[in-house]
This record gives C-alpha cells, structure tokens and sequence, in this order.
C-alpha cells in the first residue's frame, strides 16, 4: 500500500517536474523566434519552420516525463 | 482507480486493452485499431489518387487543394530541409505526411474520435523505418566514416572523445528514434485523455443532474479544445515529416 502511495506520489512529482524546464525552454525558443520575425519579416517563413523543430525538441523531455507519469500510474493504481 | 463523477455513469475498465479487441469478429487479430489504420490508408490513396488521376488543363476544386498541400511537403518540408537532392526522399515523406495526417484526424472524426497514433505501434514502426532509412543513406553515401564522423565531432581535443563518443552514439542512433516515436504518440494520447476526461465530464453531469446546468462548463472546454487538437494533428504530422527530413540531411552532409 505505501509503495502503492510512493508510486502516485511520484507519478505525480514526474509529469510536475518534467513540464517545468520545456516550459521554460518553450518560451525562450518562441520569444526569440517572435523577435526575430519583427526584425527580419522577410524570413518569417524560415524562422517559423525552424521555431516548430526547436519546440519539438523541447517539448520530447516533458513528453517522457508524460510517458513516465503513465507508467508510474499504473504501477501504483 | 475510481475516477468519483464517472464511476457513477460510466465503467471504467480496469485494462485498457479490453476497449481494443472489440469486435472481435475479423481473423489475424484485426481489431478496432487495424480496422482504422485501414481506413487511413485508404482515405490516403484515394485522396492523393482521385483528384489528380485524370491530366487536366484546369484542375478541379479538390486537385488544387491536393495540390497545394503535396506542394508544401514537396518544396517547404523536402526542398527546403534537404536541399536539391530532395525528390529522391519524396517516396516516403509524402505518403507519410498525408497518412500521418489522416491517422491523426481520426481523434476528430464524429463517430470514430480515435486516434490511431496513441497506439505505440504505428508511431514506433514509422521511427524504426526513418531510422533505417536515415543510418542507410549514411551509410550509402559516405561508407563507413559515416560512421566515425556523426560519433566524432570536429574540433573535439583527444581526451574528450572517451566522453563524447557515448554521448554522440546515444544520441544519435537511440534517442532520436525514440523521441520520435516517443513525441507523436504523447501527443496523440495526452489528447485523446483530455477530450475524453472533458467529454465524459459534461455527460456524466448531464446524466446526473441536467437542471443544474453545470455541464456546460466541461462541454465549452471540450469544444474548445476539439479544435487545438485539430491542430495538434496537423502540427504532429507536420514535425514527424519535417524531422525525418532533418534527419536524412544530417546523414547526407555529415560533418567532417
């Protein structure tokens, strides 16, 4: 029953963990992408392009810890 | 789990794999899932086959869109990823796009609000195939230093490389097809999770107490969001295609 706990507890912390640093990341990439489609309108196109991978790579880490929520949830639940 | 407002309405399975098996009437274990990848790969064809299948000075109305649309993966996704060297991948990115396109706006669909995706099988065997295709390239291209020069970056002192050969094989050859992989189907699932938990939220208070009008709250925020997964749809299918693009030319030109 307490790992049972110890595994929701955790699933919980994972996703909440997780989200934080792509957050953070997220709206660096999209901030500078902005700032950079204000300055160069011309390569707007390009930098869209280019801002949609960078989320991407950003967005996988709070996606395992999603994936890692999944997990511990069912080991717990 | 005991999900409080739902149990009262609805059952909720203790497996998740018992909603998939059903109807269990089809021989080789085709299922609900298969059964909606066929549909997908059929709504592909046809939409990529009909509308173009006879040569016309005048396209119709659903030729310019099919058109428009293989003209951004061609040129915005291929072209402008790979370089000139592009139509030699268009075979597989795409039919990829349109059927990642189709699989995804099946969470959508009325009657269906499947998404194929958020079964991990589909997303893992697209990554092992771009994980093929992608080492094969390399592989045809530069021979074996194709090899040696993605695990050696230049310009990295002699002692180092004891760190970053690891690194580099890790995240080269295993973490990029499980993220892949990985990234599509979090997507799809998280969702497919979020309309079903906002959908049955607003039938459970409906069923429960339908004077009390407080499923409309939980309705307004499906709807809403009905309409981000449009878009996640197409933005997923989108990244899928647009990386493996990416990948393949890092396998082309890989640093020296």
């Amino acid at each position: 029953m307490e790992a049972d706990a110890a595994a929701l507890i955790g699933a919980g912390l994972a996703y909440g963990l997780a989200a934080i640093g792509p957050g953070v990341g997220i709206g660096i990439v999209v901030g500078n992408a902005v700032q950079a489609m204000v300055r160069q309108p011309e390569m707007a196109g390009q930098v869209r392009t280019t801002m949609f991978l960078g989320i991407a790579f950003t967005e996988a880490l709070a996606l395992f810890g999603l994936l890692l929520f999944f997990i511990l949830f069912g080991a717990g639940g | 789990m005991k999900v409080p407002i739902l149990a009262q309405v609805v059952e909720v399975p203790s497996d998740v794999n018992v909603l998939f098996d059903w109807p269990v009437v089809l021989p080789l274990g085709i299922n609900r899932v298969v059964l909606l990848m066929f549909l997908a790969t059929l709504a592909t064809f046809l939409f990529l086959y009909l509308p173009i299948r006879k040569a016309r000075a005048v396209p119709t109305k659903m030729g310019v869109v099919v058109e428009t649309m293989v003209d951004f993966v061609r040129n915005g996704i291929a072209r402008d990823t790979i370089g000139s060297q592009s139509a030699k991948y268009e075979w597989l990115l795409i039919p990829m796009f349109f059927w990642l396109l189709f699989l995804n706006l099946l969470e959508v669909t009325p009657l269906i609000n499947f998404p194929v995706t958020s079964r991990m099988a589909i997303p893992a065997f697209l990554a092992a195939l771009v994980w093929v295709v992608f080492v094969f390239v390399g592989l045809k291209k530069h021979g074996l230093s194709y090899i040696k020069n993605s695990l050696i970056p230049p310009g990295v002192p002699k002692l180092l490389l004891i760190l970053v050969i690891p690194i580099e094989l890790i995240s080269t050859f295993l973490i990029r097809p499980i993220s892949l992989a990985v990234r599509l189907f979090a997507n799809m699932i998280a969702g497919h999770i979020m309309l079903t938990v906002f959908f049955l939220t607003s039938a459970s208070y409906f069923v429960l107490e339908p004077k009390a009008v407080a499923f409309v709250v939980p309705l307004a925020f499906a709807i809403v969001i009905t309409g981000f997964e449009i878009f996640v749809g197409v933005l997923q299918a989108f990244i899928f295609t647009l990386l493996t693009a990416v990948y393949i030319e890092s396998s082309i030109h890989v640093e020296h």
